[in-house]
């Protein structure tokens, strides 16, 4: 038996196939020998899964061991000597893989990993040619569904446990598991259990062989016929990075790329799956203009013409406060900074909100002191005050597990009801809604050291105190059926507190990117105020409001009363998102002049007098800004469909037409004038965000030691199943013509070939790559000397109590599920049926003061309204609340809620 | 070697109690009446120290489960102050043939229990963990029994018989799996795991039963604790053959005329164990024997040659032939016997309770039995017997004894055993009956 040694070295000396090589004592010798060039090869292993030394085909041969030891599970210690190459090591792989092969079906002209398979890979390059097996393979019946999007072919399956240890270790949905032993030991689920985990994709991709397919991707595309670009995902704010994949111009496949600071490869399958929805039958393709009462297709000249006149009227007749925008959180930042230019700098209208009444004050989100996803891994502690992060940011969800599971930093959940990271938090508190302020003002005093006598807070505050770092605030809207001031008043008390930093949980896919560029009443690009911004954007654009907007809550009501004579929808559907649906109903329909630009005819969309058809996500290039102020790249991988145009290029033309020359012809320019003008935004150009490799957390300055800048990008090969090196996906056709002129540096002169990202000199060189970081930055502090200062958000004065609840209401608590009714599930074929009808959770004592079993019905009634609902018993909701979830179309929560009330009370009756 | 029939006898230890006492031996009544707890009383006047390094030590006490390790070695393993260690009694009695530990618990249950108390004394630990395998139906009853009344009569619990020592006994029952008697694989499935062997290091010792201090030992080695204290653990050592001291439960099975259990000093022949009368009595019909298995389904073989025959028990010196004491397990087969048939039996146990965690065993042992199948019932190849050794090579590298392997536990090597014997011993006869398949083919 060894015993630690009383002083570790910092570096040993580790002799892989004779070179010598540096590592880290402790790290594993197959990752170390990875690092160095040597591929071990491997089944079993994943670098972000523990390792269990199961498959044995990584045996290597160590000096001094006793027998052949497995490199995923042996640390290196100093002078150990290792081959990984010798007659015996390659003896015990040869064996290994006609093992693994006899009961294989060896179906590779038929299986989705024929082209990409791990064990082909292996076998080939470590194997013997031919198998000495000639009795009958074992036999099992296949396909068999293990959830709805995932099938198991037992038959092809290794055992390696990936997916199951995925499950356990990852995602912590320990549903599937190994059932049977030796050679009957199958992946099985319990019974009446399916694998239903949001994050059930993943086991796809990090199979080794086709042993688990996916319902989306199976039989769609060959590998060989595959064309990969990196992008980030959109379906929610977390911006996961990905490798979306085409064949014959359609999208098959997005697979998870392991970037540390953001996902870490893990995708959740709504993101993962959720590209169906941009071949939907429903999509609008070419632009439609409303005569006679009815849109009817029409040419973009057309209809941008009638967009155009529409909305001077409106100017012209009643003034920039009687037009409004709505949305925008749903496009690029590229979009969204075009949008913002043409609403504040053309039409000089400040009623412009990228939120619909469904997320924080824009001065709160843009005004706060920010954390990072990383920063969360190394806090003192985390502090979620906000949704169900499982439900709205699952890969989020993912690295709070993680942080509270296995890296040990405390984690207190804050919320009305339990939540998928209850069972992981070290302290919980629960609150009735609207009282989160008062919650936040003991949090805070107990983080000061004052003990409050509330036990679960005073341990989670000594938990804090033992730990260095940061207190991350997680930071959203828990429920809709409740406004924000609870949030804003909790947010002041924890800023008082000094190391406070705050993750934004607004989840849609560039809500960030959106309001980053003023697409929020009172704001203009760069996280400055309008005021503050007056001079500077006047000067850059001609013009801005002359004073402070309405947010969306205000557009609406001031539409509904008949006051708002021009909408524009940009990619907004009020109707479905905003939580008071009849308010959204009556605004929409009074807005007099309405432009829709979007992709689909959605209930909002259906007002319109015209439908300008925009690009989705996988079609159009761009950047996106993630919750934490992370500036990634979008990649484009299919032509748009039909006659569509992106965001950015619609606000250009429109603006056009109101003589406004926006001079912006390409991406790359959009991106130029956004680092030349945004104070949040300097140095990120397009030249910066082509080449990070990890994207820009904004502001460059504060952020300048994560840059990362990336090296030459090579095709992604079939290596799917080890995670993705962000970077490391060839960008077929991604740049545009300009792009490629600023990368050559030949200036304004247009080339007429488009050449993929060429490599400059200077790629792999650290130096060059130092200088071109430090220039960047050297940019930035150029802009921020004279660009406007960053909004900084001040608690507000008084406190913020909540009205009382009456002893025979319930308060309401409406959020969403990942599954919702929204357009991405609802028009993606392979998730829509996973959506489903909005069920009433009680604490069982209020389901059985009211007379109801599970499954009976009931009327609930409020304020605004009343429903006929089924009813579930939910130990997880606490006696005095009830949740429901909100569901975009269909009644819900929505048809429930008055936003002139700070919450939601309702009265439940039996009716069956 | 002289024709004349050997005479050896059992020599009476940790069986003396049972065979004495066939109708009570089991009760606390019995038990107090025959030295029960004697040696308990003694240990707990000793350190625990000088219990396991003095006393265990000079015994020259080595593990009765399997793999012979000495005990008092395998305490010293513990890390130092670092509590709490847990006692973990393995017994899953698995290993084909073998039915000694079985006999202990159900008729000597209060004598098990005596040795776990001073086991757990010497290692400073105060809960002690008994998997007990799933069949032992009568075992179970009675051992759950003994520890009800051990506990009530002051035997166990807080301050036992008023040393100030503490201790308590949990009772797990087995679900039949073979690997769960593998001491990782025992441990996980204690913990609630699918049982399957751990990856070592971290060994047991360290890191073990939930991630604490383990030390897992067998019924019969525990059994035996009582009388090493009483004898004294020199007086101990002085029995038996040179590292392989003391007496041993050996079972016998087979075609023998007395098939049992036999308790006797270790160093007697094969040739006493199985001709002596009052052992195994002969073979019936004073037919040849033609090989014997030793130490359970595990081992290599042995031939009926008198220089098998002549080999002494002893833990050491059968390694000469390839072979093992192990779970102290003896099968003898006579001249009538198809070595083939046997080996595919054995092979087919070893595919069955694969746990499937590693890949050469849960594929190589289904191999096997496959094969062999075939060379079993007349439809071998010529070329499968060799084809058989290269396979199990890539089990059990270099196919020798003790193993090596590119498994995780020794199951999969195991299943090689009888397929390096039967070409060792009987490659012609398995040759010849291809050569038979071939013409029926």
């Amino acid at each position: 038996m060894s015993q630690t040694p009383p002083e570790a070295p910092s570096t040993v000396t580790v002799t892989i196939d004779g070179h010598a090589v540096q590592a880290k004592p402790g790290d594993l010798l197959i990752k170390v020998a990875e690092d160095n060039g040597v591929y071990i090869p491997r089944f079993c292993w994943h670098e972000r899964m523990k390792p269990v030394g199961m498959c044995r085909m990584c045996l290597v041969s160590i000096e001094g061991a006793r027998g052949l030891p497995p490199a995923c599970t042996t640390p290196v210690t100093d002078g150990m000597v290792v081959d990984t190459q010798g007659p015996a090591v390659k003896k015990v792989q040869d064996g290994v893989l006609e093992f693994l092969l006899i009961n294989h079906p060896l179906d590779c002209p038929v299986c989705d990993r024929g082209g990409e398979c791990p064990l082909q890979d292996q076998t080939l390059a470590f194997g013997p040619g031919e198998s000495r097996f000639v009795e009958e393979k074992r036999h099992f019946e296949k396909p068999v569904p293990i959830s709805s999007l995932v099938l198991l072919d037992r038959e092809r399956c290794i055992q390696c446990g990936r997916c199951t240890r995925f499950a356990d270790e990852i995602a912590g949905d320990p549903l599937i598991d190994f059932g049977e032993r030796g050679g009957r030991m199958q992946v099985i689920t319990y019974p009446d259990e399916p694998f239903t985990s949001y994050f059930s994709g993943n086991t796809v991709q990090i199979c080794p062989v086709g042993a688990l397919t996916s319902k989306p991707y199976r039989f769609k595309a060959r590998p060989w016929d595959l064309s990969s670009v990196e992008t980030s995902c959109t379906a929610c704010a977390v911006g996961c990075r990905g490798a979306l994949q085409s064949s014959s111009n359609r999208l098959v496949r997005l697979l998870g790329v392991d970037s540390e600071p953001v996902n870490q490869g893990w995708l959740c399958d709504k993101g993962r799956y959720g590209f169906e929805y941009v071949h939907a039958t429903e999509r609008v393709r070419n632009p439609m203009v409303r005569k006679q009462g009815e849109l009817i297709e029409a040419s973009w000249p057309e209809a941008l013409d009638a967009a155009a006149d529409g909305l001077r009227r409106a100017l012209d007749l009643h003034g920039a406060d009687a037009v409004a925008v709505l949305g925008g959180a749903r496009g690029t930042n590229e979009d969204a900074y075009a949008w913002a230019r043409f609403a504040k700098g053309v039409l000089r209208t400040d009623n412009v909100d990228c939120q619909l009444g469904d997320g924080l004050p824009a001065d709160l989100v843009l005004g706060l002191p920010r954390a990072t996803i990383v920063d969360c891994d190394r806090a003192a502690a985390v502090v979620v005050l906000a949704p169900d992060l499982k439900e709205e940011l699952p890969v989020l969800f993912l690295r709070l597990r993680r942080a509270a599971s296995e890296l040990g930093v405390p984690l207190v959940d804050v919320a009305a009801r339990d939540n998928g990271l209850t069972s992981y938090a070290t302290t919980v508190v629960r609150h009735t809604p609207g009282e989160e302020g008062t919650i936040a003002r003991k949090l805070a005093n107990a983080l000061s050291g004052t003990v409050t006598g509330d036990k679960p807070i005073d341990d989670a505050a000594a938990a804090a105190r033992d730990r260095s770092g940061p207190i991350v605030v997680v930071l959203g809207r828990p429920s809709l059926a409740a406004s924000a001031d609870g949030l804003v008043a909790a947010a002041g008390e924890l800023l008082a507190r000094p190391n406070v930093r705050f993750l934004s949980a607004l989840r849609r896919g560039n809500v960030h990117g959106a309001l980053d560029l003023g697409l929020a009443p009172g704001f203009l690009p760069g996280r400055v105020t309008l005021d503050a911004g007056r001079a500077w954007f006047g000067d850059a654009w001609g013009g801005v409001p002359a004073g402070r907007g309405l947010d969306t809550r205000g557009i609406l009501e001031t539409a509904r009363s008949g006051g708002l004579h021009a909408l524009v929808l940009l990619g907004a559907d009020p109707v479905a998102d905003f939580p008071d649906r009849t308010l959204a109903r009556e605004g929409v329909a009074g807005a007099g002049f309405t432009v829709a630009v979007g992709a689909f005819l959605t209930e909002s969309a259906r007002h319109a007098d015209v439908f300008l058809p925009v690009q989705l996500w996988g079609e159009k290039l761009g950047t996106n800004t993630n919750l934490e102020g992370r500036v990634q790249r979008l990649g484009p991988k299919v032509a748009p469909e039909g006659t569509s145009m992106p965001d950015w290029r619609i606000a250009a033309e429109l603006a056009a037409r109101f003589d406004d020359d926006f001079d912006l012809e390409a991406v790359e320019e959009v991106q130029d004038e956004i680092a030349r003008l945004s104070a949040a935004h300097a140095g990120v150009d397009a030249r910066l965000i082509v080449r990070a490799r990890d994207g820009v957390v904004l502001p460059l300055s504060e952020h300048r030691d994560e840059l990362v800048l990336t090296p030459a990008r090579i095709p992604i090969t079939d290596a799917s199943w080890e995670p993705i090196i962000p970077g490391s996906i060839a960008d077929e056709g991604l740049t545009s013509t300009r792009l490629t002129d600023v990368l050559e540096g030949t200036g304004q002169g247009a080339t007429s070939t488009v050449k993929p990202a060429t490599e400059p000199a200077d790629v792999g060189d650290e130096h060059a790559a130092e200088a071109e970081a430090t220039e960047a930055v050297s940019a930035a502090e150029t802009v921020a000397a004279s660009a406007p200062s960053v909004h900084v958000w001040a608690p507000p004065g008084e406190g913020h109590t909540a009205p009382a609840r009456d002893a025979y209401a319930l308060r309401l608590v409406a959020a969403r599920k990942l599954y919702d009714k929204g357009d991405i599930v609802v028009r993606s074929p392979s998730l829509a049926s996973l959506a489903s009808d909005p069920v009433l959770l009680l604490n069982p004592s209020d389901r059985d003061r009211i007379g109801v079993q599970d499954g009976g019905r009931v009327r609930a009634t409020t304020a605004r309204g009343s429903l006929t609902l089924t009813v579930q018993g939910d130990r997880g909701t606490p006696a005095g609340i009830a949740f429901m979830p909100f569901t975009q179309s269909g009644t819900g929560a929505a048809d429930l809620i008055d936003v002139s009330n700070p919450v939601t009370d309702l009265r439940v009756e039996s009716v069956s | 070697m002289a024709d004349a029939t050997p005479s050896a006898r059992e020599t009476l230890i940790i069986t003396k109690r049972l065979r004495d006492r066939p109708d009570d031996s089991w009760t606390l009544d019995t038990f107090l009446a025959t030295g029960g707890f004697d040696g308990l009383r003694k240990a707990l006047t000793m350190t625990g120290e000088a219990i396991g390094q003095e006393q265990v030590k000079a015994s020259g006490l080595r593990g009765r489960g399997g793999a012979g390790f000495p005990t008092a070695t395998k305490w010293s393993f513990l890390p130092k102050g670092s509590y709490p260690r847990y006692l973990v009694v393995n017994a899953d009695e698995g290993e084909p043939s073998t039915f000694k530990d079985r006999m202990l618990v159900e008729r000597d249950p209060f004598q098990l229990l005596e040795g776990i108390a001073i086991a757990a004394f010497s290692i400073e630990c105060n809960l002690a963990f008994v998997y007990l395998r799933g069949e032992f139906a009568q075992g179970y009853d009675r051992f759950v029994a003994a520890v009800d009344e051990a506990r009530a009569r002051g035997f166990l619990g807080r301050n036992l018989l008023g040393s100030g020592f503490d201790l308590d006994i949990v009772v797990h029952r087995g679900a039949g799996a073979y690997i769960c008697g593998e001491e990782t694989g025992l441990l996980e499935s204690l913990e609630g795991e699918r049982g399957m062997p751990r990856i070592r290091p971290p060994f047991p010792a360290v890191e073990g039963l939930y991630a604490k201090p383990t030390v897992v030992n067998n019924v019969e080695t525990l059994s035996t604790l009582p009388h090493i204290i009483l004898m004294g653990g020199e007086e101990y050592g002085k029995l038996g053959v040179g590292r392989s001291t003391g007496s041993r439960i050996f079972s016998l099975s087979g075609h023998v005329n007395r098939p049992g259990n036999y308790e006797v000093e270790l160093g007697i022949t094969f040739r006493d164990l199985i001709y002596s009368p009052e052992l195994g009595g002969g073979i019936p019909g004073d037919r040849k024997i033609k090989f014997i298995i030793p130490g359970g389904a595990s081992s290599q073989w042995l031939t009926g040659s008198d220089e098998h025959l002549d080999a002494p028990l002893d833990m050491d010196a059968v390694s000469q032939f390839g072979v093992m004491l192990g779970s102290g397990a003896v099968m003898v087969f006579d001249e009538t016997t198809n070595p083939a048939l046997v080996a595919w039996r054995l092979a087919k146990f070893f595919a069955h309770e694969s746990c499937g965690k590693c890949t050469p065993c849960r594929e190589g042992t289904g191999w096997l039995e496959k094969v062999l199948y075939r060379l079993a019932h007349g439809l071998g190849r010529p070329e499968d017997l060799d084809m058989l050794l290269d396979v199990g090579d890539n089990i059990s590298p270099g196919l020798n004894a003790p193993f090596s392997q590119t498994t995780i536990c020794p199951l999969g090597p195991s299943a090689v055993s009888a397929v390096v014997s039967l070409n060792k011993y009987f490659r012609d006869e398995v040759l010849e009956g291809t050569a038979r398949a071939e013409v029926h083919a």
